[in-house]
């Protein structure tokens, strides 16, 4: 019997899972379920691909103030990520460039993709969620 | 639930996790260790308030691989490793330094 220090390789395939985020990040619980999924995943050691692309990447924009609404800023996560090996965030740069904002505005840094690269990029995966 | 601390009872979580953070104080983890067997040391407080930092700063407590690294980036290699998390909460260094920290229990926690 392993002691619990020594059981630190989790067993399992590791799979490579992309998670389409596609929604504003607040009136929903769309975003923050993608990123608590996200985590697990990445606690689980799985290959993990982000993609923020419509009003998704409004979630990763920097400078959240969501005090009159009342609920958690939950934005801060998202910096979370690179501890937890998760490194692959892509933007689509459409959803971008349509609602004014640069990579300037956002809140960890990405790599900005057009539609077609994307679609490449999910042809790579074994999983695909879309939140 | 509730657990008393100074006079005041807050609650608790089925698990024994504090239900709003902004209760903790140090005393309720040198409560909950008491309630655990064990006194806390000066090593055992450098990995709760290396927590409450990593909390105020991305807003989850993390998972403990994730724990694991930060630790050795921020204390050293010496400390940022299984063993000597383990030997110091013996429930699971996220697990048990999360509770003690009045941090929710990690998510993708095992």
């Amino acid at each position: 019997m392993a002691e619990p220090w020594e059981d630190d390789e989790l067993e399992g395939p590791v799979r490579k899972f992309m998670y389409v985020n596609r929604r504003a990040p607040y009136g929903t619980i769309y975003a923050l379920e993608s990123l608590e999924v996200v985590l697990i995943a990445a606690a689980f050691e799985q290959d993990v691909t982000l993609v923020f692309m419509d009003d998704g990447v409004y979630q990763i924009k920097k400078e959240q103030n969501t005090e009159a609404i009342g609920v958690k800023n939950f934005s801060p996560t998202y910096r979370a990520l690179e501890g937890y090996d998760v490194e692959k965030l892509y933007v689509e740069r459409e959803s971008l460039q349509s609602r004014g904002l640069t990579v300037e505005d956002l809140i960890v840094p990405v790599q900005i993709v057009d539609k077609d690269q994307l679609a490449e990029l999910m042809e790579e995966q074994e999983v695909i969620l879309s939140f | 639930m509730a657990i008393d601390v100074n006079g005041k009872s807050l609650e608790v979580d089925e698990e024994g996790y504090l239900a709003d953070l902004n209760q903790w104080e140090p005393d309720v983890a040198t409560i909950m260790a008491k309630a655990d067997g064990s006194d806390l040391s000066d090593a055992h407080w450098e990995v709760i308030n290396f927590l409450r930092e990593y909390y105020e700063e991305y807003q989850i407590a993390p998972a403990v691989r994730v724990l694991t690294k930060a630790i050795g980036k921020k204390l050293g290699k010496d400390k940022g490793n299984s063993k000597y998390l383990y030997e110091l909460f013996p429930y699971g260094p996220a697990k048990q330094a999360c509770k003690y920290a009045g941090l929710p229990k990690p998510t993708g926690c095992v």
